[in-house]
């Protein structure tokens, strides 16, 4: 079983997450072209190895915290400790 | 293609291969001879008309195709581990053309044909079994969405219904179409023409033919690099030595974001591992294959009598393709929400393939903004049924240098121009 650490709850089953994504900076609606919006929503990165992500802990905190995860072996390290 | 078909010296065979037949199996069964190899090894040329990265059926039905449709065969499928050990060696093989678009239902129902017709062009079993294929509606929005679904296959000439709950039971009586069922169902979306082949057949059968037309297969050898100058395709260079080539096709799952980007190109794919397992074989009970979208679950048996089970895609973006606990007891849970009569069935292993999820749940095929740079990936969770005519059209598409009308819709302009072919309602579990 993958575990990952919730800064709030500590190391629990994978199960208990949701997981949202690679971080990524959205672009501001009122001023973004098309092609920058689509690019932003259809454009992923898809790397095989580390890449930082946003998790949301929701079977029990429900916060949302950041986490670095290797996709070839999904090992996970939490990076911001305490996050709320 | 610039460089046209290209008659190749040297090439030991040519045409079709070598039949099999009852005499050539009693004298292989009698003197216990070594059987011919279904395809030979080469050496690895430093220049080839094309080169398709990636050995599954995609890959190698491509090629065929180029040889046998178009008469260019000096071509070269690369493959970093061995033919269909990838994608094509995972997959539940189930076949079905009962999409939700246009579009996916013609493209498909091709594809199913080409499949119908498979053993006798290739001179190759390949176990096709049409027994019909289900998709259980458990709810008031699924039932609609089967409907809409029949009703876009029955336009296109597709044999597919909506049926109850009493002809279900007659079809598989071991389902639980009670009332009182943790999950009622309600109805069924029923697509005979739907069935399940030999995956492991359909790969072997498209490289021995490729084979015999002149096409090299080579298994260990690992694409490093793509060589582009001025926006068009030089090369490629391998584990093996380096490959001068204006044209490349990327046939790869789970790993096509990486080489394209080899090339320059951005692809919209994210990679999921999909788990199956699959139980002790035992006598055959169940004749269609039966999907439940709410469940997340598929179930067939195979002609060896295990049954397969699929689910759909991981949580998580990920490359690994370990199984997970949580994978086997949720499948349990759900197979035994719909057949009880199973709580004895012991599963004999699980597994995970890499999945490339595009963001309409449709592949993405045809060319790219490098010139001689073709994709044919994104196949996500539904690549095995489209191999043959993803092979047929990109073979075209190459040879000719235009966009067949059959894969037009699914080309990697259209994330920019915001025209996707949405297939989310019948691709996501629906296998």
């Amino acid at each position: 079983m993958i575990q990952i650490r919730c800064p709030w709850c500590g190391l629990r089953g994978a199960g208990e997450f949701r997981y949202t994504g690679d971080v990524r900076t959205r672009p501001d609606p009122a001023s973004v072209t098309p092609q920058e919006w689509r690019d932003y929503l259809y454009f992923p990165a898809n790397p095989c190895g580390p890449v930082v992500e946003t998790w949301y802990h929701r079977m029990g905190c429900r916060r949302f915290f950041t986490a670095e995860r290797d996709t070839a072996t999904n090992e996970v390290w939490t990076l911001e400790e305490g996050m709320r | 293609m610039a460089a046209g078909a290209r008659a190749t010296a040297g090439r030991r065979r040519s045409g079709r291969p070598p039949r099999y037949s009852a005499f050539t199996l009693l004298r292989h069964g009698l003197s216990g001879e070594q059987w011919p190899r279904v395809w030979q090894e080469h050496p690895l040329q430093r220049s080839y008309d094309v080169v398709i990265v990636g050995g599954g059926v995609h890959g190698l039905a491509a090629a065929y195709y180029l040889a046998a449709n178009h008469g260019i065969t000096n071509v070269a499928v690369l493959d970093k581990g061995y033919i269909g050990g990838g994608g094509s060696g995972r997959s539940t093989a189930i076949l079905r053309s009962n999409y939700l678009t246009p579009e996916g239902v013609r493209f498909y129902d091709r594809s199913l044909h080409l499949y119908d017709h498979m053993a006798a062009s290739l001179g190759y079993n390949v176990m096709f079994s049409r027994r019909g294929h289900l998709t259980l509606a458990h709810n008031d929005a699924s039932l609609r969405t089967m409907r809409w679904r029949a009703e876009v296959n029955q336009i296109q000439g597709i044999d597919s219904d909506v049926i109850g709950p009493s002809e279900i039971r007659k079809l598989v009586p071991f389902l639980d179409v009670s009332e009182k069922a943790r999950y009622p169902i309600l109805g069924a979306l029923y697509h005979p023409p739907g069935g399940i082949i030999r995956h492991d057949a359909v790969v072997w059968g498209y490289a021995r033919a490729a084979d015999a037309l002149g096409v090299h297969v080579h298994q260990q050898t690992e694409v490093t690099a793509i060589d582009v100058v001025d926006g068009q395709v030089r090369g490629v260079r391998t584990n093996r030595g380096d490959i001068s080539t204006p044209v490349v096709l990327n046939c790869t799952a789970g790993w096509s974001t990486l080489v394209a980007e080899m090339a320059g190109v951005r692809l919209p794919i994210q990679t999921f591992p999909l788990q199956a397992a699959v139980t002790e074989p035992v006598r055959a009970f169940l004749h269609p294959v039966v999907v439940s979208g709410t469940l997340h679950v598929y179930v067939s048996q195979t002609d060896r009598g295990e049954l397969v089970f699929g689910a759909s895609v991981d949580p998580f973006a990920s490359y690994s393709t370990r199984g997970s606990l949580e994978f086997a007891e949720g499948l349990a849970g759900h197979v035994l929400a719909l057949m009880p009569g199973l709580s004895r069935m012991r599963l004999l292993r699980q597994w995970a393939g890499l999945c490339d999820m595009t963001p309409d749940f449709s592949p993405v095929m045809g060319g790219t903004e490098v010139a001689g740079f073709y994709v044919d990936v994104g196949w996500g969770t539904y690549g095995f049924k489209a191999g043959p005519v993803s092979g047929e059209a990109m073979a075209e598409c190459i040879a000719t240098g235009r966009t067949p009308e059959i894969i037009a819709a699914f080309g990697l302009n259209r994330f920019g121009e915001g025209f996707l072919v949405g297939e989310k309602g019948a691709a996501a579990v629906g296998h």
